[in-house]
């Protein structure tokens, strides 16, 4: 049986998720998103450079019917502004689904947990399929999935830090009680951290700036693509228990006297 | 008319009364763009019908790259 990520009524065969900002150039950025695999791209929603409108745009290269978009409320920091954000991106008539993401600090881009959570409740009954951007707070993960979001995608550590993931313990409680996918989204600085968010049993990565700012992007998206195949195989597969001591790997009968 | 577009004031000629008229003035048509127009979003089947008002408050946005 094919191994795939449902959202809601979707359905991925992959697991990485790819942010479109920072990228130093378009070519660059599909020829990683090409070797990326990524079926899911997130994009922000902003005004229209009036003086200039025909700047080439990133959306406009895409072949959408290969792609979901996923926007998100970037820049929000209400539960109101995200909410206007997100209807307004399903205007364009190209996507249902809608990252929540509701800050609470400029510095940190830490979320408002009581935004997040209102903004995800309404539109959640607006019928969105609704993927927020949360804490690594198990109980936020736990009221989210109440008011009914489609998933939660837990920071492993700051949005762009590259610190990888800060809280394993969260982590796992958060996917130990999940009844949704959950998705680590912001802060993987490397394929190591991916690899370990699959293996913790999480059900996929959003990242971005590891990708847009690494020396040679189309190569680390490649990369995140393999290490997110390996850590989920790796999770499947159901690693060996860590112990105190040696076990000799080969038999210590027969040997030669 | 005068109008707030996109968080500027914008002086639009008198021929530019509606939201079609707006974006074939920036040549948006073929763009994927969303309308704002006093806080309501303007429905794609609208544009014709939703008119420019002097002291309207306006956005068009768009997708752009972010995470």
């Amino acid at each position: 049986m094919m191994d795939t990520l449902k959202i809601g009524p979707y359905e991925f065969r992959s697991r990485l998720l790819l942010g479109t900002g920072k990228f130093p150039d378009l070519d660059t950025q599909s020829q990683a998103v090409a070797v990326s695999e990524a079926e899911i791209l997130t994009f922000a929603v902003r005004r229209l450079n009036l003086e200039n409108p025909h700047e080439p745009n990133f959306l406009e290269r895409l072949d959408l019917k290969k792609f979901t978009l996923l926007p998100n409320t970037a820049g929000a920091y209400t539960a109101e502004e995200a909410v206007r954000i997100a209807r307004l991106a399903k205007a364009s008539g190209l996507c249902d689904m809608i990252k929540v993401e509701v800050i609470g600090d400029p510095k940190t881009l830490l979320p408002d947990p009581i935004g997040t959570l209102e903004a995800s409740r309404i539109l959640v009954e607006e019928g969105f399929i609704v993927l927020t951007y949360t804490n690594d707070d198990p109980i936020l993960a736990k009221r989210l999935q109440e008011v009914g979001v489609h998933a939660v995608m837990p920071g492993a550590s700051p949005i762009g830090s590259g610190q990888g993931i800060l809280n394993e313990h969260n982590l796992r409680f958060i996917i130990e009680d999940a009844k949704v996918p959950v998705i680590v989204d912001a802060g993987i600085g490397s394929p190591a951290d991916c690899a370990k968010a699959m293996e913790l049993g999480a059900d996929g990565v959003l990242l971005n700036t590891a990708v847009a700012l690494a020396d040679n992007p189309v190569l680390m998206a490649e990369a995140m693509k393999l290490a997110v195949e390996a850590g989920r195989k790796g999770f499947l597969a159901g690693r060996i228990p860590k112990k105190r001591y040696a076990s000799a790997s080969s038999p210590t009968e027969g040997m030669i006297e | 008319m005068l109008v707030q577009l996109n968080g500027k004031r914008v002086e639009l000629d008198d021929e530019v009364n509606t939201v079609r008229a707006l974006l074939l003035s920036y040549q948006l048509q073929e763009k994927i763009v969303v309308v704002e127009r006093n806080g309501e979003i303007v429905d794609r089947a609208r544009y014709e019908s939703t008119p420019v008002a002097d002291g309207d408050r306006i956005e068009i946005v768009h997708f752009v790259g972010g995470g």
